[in-house]
């Protein structure tokens, strides 16, 4: 028989068991970010060229333990926790076949510290694309795959998780947005798990030997068919936690369920076609796939981000501004909580994962475009405003929201949570512009010297391409920093957190002094009851939410004038056909 | 909070869709129209596409071809690579293997050549500095490019792509000169 809990605080309700594998999972995913960050300190400070610290093997080392354990392992295992809680806790029900996703946990865990424990023995410095005919140890295909059958029973035991609230009647019409938007993950989930199957599984027999070669070309493909749509999930999952927050923080209702939900069913439809972004340079793929491919079908999953770029920010205008924020365009953005780190986390993810990871995202992976970016250092810097802005800044803030609601504590060093945020996008965001800059100076990625010590010839780049690089070194620091603020954080919430055995408040619980009426977590008996935010008038020209439509033309402008500018850069080069 | 509940109004898809919202969509949808139809636009009127030729090969076919350009159109060498000058508008050759670029070409300035990449053993990346055009070279694949060099001078090929431990060594050049 279930049982439940209900947060005194939040009124979220936690079903037992599907509480203890949101805590486990999240945890694994906590442990996944402390290995990729301990690796990131030796990435960056060897491609500072100054410092240059690791020898070229430890360095390639550090890249694909780096590489695995953030994009795959800390996503991952805190989007099976983000799963579990958007249908069990959201939908109040019991958590489908516990025992399965404990197995599936298992799996997960086994396959993480294969994979990890490959790499660190040192013949597997293959990076996290492993291309084919590089090969690695059987093992660390192996643990992949383990890792992806234990993601894949998680997917199904959310799926079971909604049959089961549908057939108990949990709830009431529609599940609500934010379990959508997981369904939508899980979705993009099955997708990719099921493309890393049908090309890991070969690789796997082929380097033990009972397969003769692996077409190279054949592997890119079918390879990110998996390796960008992992990414998706990322996005589907991120832009979730968005809207969760806002509605936590602010109690804002979504501008339009249908807007909000027909973007989502973009992601599903369009959102994976992107896998094409990184075969826009390969021999033997026709324009015509890849102009149709690489454009999502005509850009209708950037259409996605934008309307969610829009939606989520606009609904939270409204909700302050019925509060009372009307002033002027921003009056509801200045009085926002800055101060608590769940929404200043949350804010900063959405503003850099737009302007940033979106602008760049869609600039380089315009067909021709890509002839001036691929595999130069551009490439990580949009990822890591995507992933390691975009969707670890939104763990991170939801992070901060669940260490009280979840785990019950309340936040150790709370200080440290309120500037988190700040230290880590600075650092990021440093480091993600000088690398935009040195990639397209042509300084190449998952490089060891950008010197070329001991090449027969030789070449050097510019001196404007040193110091991007050097700065670049100074923001990765800044970011790893901010990193371990977070670590520092989490597990000391854990061991040391004043533990909440009643209604504390969250307010206290944050340690952030706040007026109760711009915080609005709601009562138990809040939840029970649909919101009715009377839809009063508080905009401009019929505009509901001015502020964030002038935000939302800003990056338009942005966007525009970049784009042109990267075409510009292009038909300066030599002519190719 | 209804973003973590059910919508309140249980036939939600019917609730008419805000002005704002309706106005950014349609911005946003003409905006990525235009991007769209930039590429085929590009394909039309710039100058810069990537051709489709390409021919699945092997390492040995492609060796060979390799091979007999560098013996006909040999004229130096340089750091043990052959320099290799063959006739403006000819099929030019060049290989990525670990870890080196092969053989140099040296080119005149605006002709143009069919160049034929491809690699001996694991896959590279054909960076060629500071002109900054960017490449993947599989094995088993042979892709012609026709490149037009518009500038003199020296340029380098970087392998981008990681190929093992001797990646940050695997440099190539292309001369181009004036005519």
């Amino acid at each position: 028989m279930a049982q439940f809990r209900v947060c005194p605080d939040s009124g979220f309700y936690f079903d037992k068991s599907a509480e203890s594998l949101i805590k486990v999972n999240a945890v694994a995913a906590v442990v996944a970010l402390l290995v990729a960050g301990i690796m990131a300190v030796g990435v960056i400070l060897t491609r500072w060229q100054e410092v240059h610290l690791l020898p070229a093997d430890l360095f390639y080392q550090a890249l694909t333990s780096h590489g695995i354990n953030a994009l795959l392992f800390w996503c991952i295992f805190f989007e099976i926790a983000i799963m579990y809680f958007a249908s069990s806790t959201l939908l109040r029900t019991r958590l489908a076949a516990p025992r399965w996703a404990w197995a599936g946990f298992a799996l997960m865990i086994i396959g993480a510290v294969m994979n990890n424990v490959a790499v660190l023995q040192g013949n597997s410095s293959v990076m996290m694309t492993s291309y084919a005919p590089m090969q690695a140890a059987p093992h660390f295909y192996l643990g992949l795959i383990l890792f992806a059958v234990g993601a894949l029973i998680g997917c199904f035991v959310f799926l079971g998780t909604l049959v089961i609230a549908k057939q108990d009647r949990t709830y009431e019409g529609s599940i609500p947005l934010v379990t959508f938007g997981a369904l939508t993950a899980c979705i993009i989930a099955v997708f990719t798990i099921a493309s890393g199957a049908i090309i890991l599984v070969p690789t796997f027999l082929w380097s033990i030997g009972y397969i003769n070669s692996i077409d190279a070309e054949m592997y890119r493909i079918i390879w990110w068919a998996m390796g960008h749509s992992s990414q998706q999930i990322n996005v589907a999952a991120h832009v979730s936690i968005w809207y969760l927050i806002v509605g936590v923080l602010f109690g804002a209702r979504p501008m339009s369920e249908k807007v909000s939900r027909s973007a989502f069913l973009l992601y599903i439809l369009f959102l994976q076609l992107a896998s094409a972004h990184h075969i826009l340079v390969d021999p033997g793929i026709s324009s015509e796939w890849k102009v149709f491919n690489t454009s999502y079908a005509m850009y209708l999953a950037v259409l996605a981000s934008m309307i969610h770029g829009l939606t989520v920010p606009g609904s939270m205008e409204i909700a302050q501004r019925a509060k009372g924020f009307t002033k002027g365009l921003f009056e509801w953005l200045r009085k926002a909580p800055w101060g608590n780190p769940v929404f200043s986390g949350f804010f900063l993810s959405l503003i850099i994962f737009g302007f940033i990871g979106g602008i760049t995202g869609v600039v380089m992976g315009t067909e021709q475009i890509n002839l001036i970016i691929h595999n130069t250092i551009y490439v990580p810097a949009h990822f890591h405003a995507t992933v390691a802005v975009g969707t670890t800044l939104a763990f991170m803030a939801l992070t901060y929201l669940l260490i009280p609601v979840l785990f019950r504590r309340a936040l150790f060093l709370p200080w440290v949570a309120k500037m988190q945020p700040y230290v880590f996008s600075a650092g990021m965001t440093l480091m993600i512009l000088f690398m935009l800059g040195a990639g397209t100076l042509g300084v190449s990625r998952r490089h060891w010297d950008m010197d070329f010590t001991g090449a027969a010839l030789s070449f050097e780049y510019p001196g404007t391409a040193y110091t991007m690089m050097a700065v670049a070194g100074v923001g990765g620091v800044l970011a790893i920093l901010g990193g371990a603020m977070y670590l520092v954080v989490t597990v000391g919430s854990l061991l040391f957190g004043k533990k909440l055995d009643e209604a504390a408040g969250l307010l206290q619980s944050f340690g952030v002094p706040m007026s109760a009426e711009n915080y609005n977590i709601s009562q138990p008996e809040r939840l029970m009851m649909a919101p009715k935010l009377a839809v009063e008038e508080h905009g401009s020209g019929g505009f509901e939410a001015p502020g964030t439509f002038a935000l939302a033309m800003t990056l338009m402008v942005c966007f525009v004038v970049y784009y042109f500018i990267n075409w510009d850069y292009l038909a300066s080069v030599w002519p190719l056909s | 909070m209804s973003s973590i509940l059910p919508p309140s109004e249980r036939i939600w898809w019917n609730e008419p869709i805000g002005k704002q919202e309706l106005v950014w969509i349609g911005i946003a949808l003409i905006w990525c129209l235009i991007m769209f139809f930039m590429m085929p636009y590009w394909h039309i009127y710039g100058k810069q596409n990537l051709s489709n030729e390409a021919y699945q090969t092997t390492p040995q076919h492609f060796q060979v071809k390799v091979d007999a350009m560098v013996e006909k159109y040999k004229v130096g060498e340089e750091a043990g690579i052959p320099i290799v000058r063959p006739p403006a508008g000819s099929d030019i050759y060049m290989l990525g293997r670990l870890w080196q670029w092969y053989p140099i070409l040296e080119l005149e300035k605006d002709q143009s050549y069919r160049l034929h990449l491809s690699s001996m053993d694991w896959q590279h990346g054909f960076s060629l500095q500071p002109v900054n055009i960017n490449l993947q070279i599989v094995p088993g694949y042979e892709m012609v490019v026709t490149m037009t060099p518009d500038q003199s001078g020296e340029f380098t090929v970087i392998c981008n792509e990681y190929c093992g431990i001797g990646h940050h060594t695997m440099l190539g050049k292309i001369y181009v000169k004036e005519n």
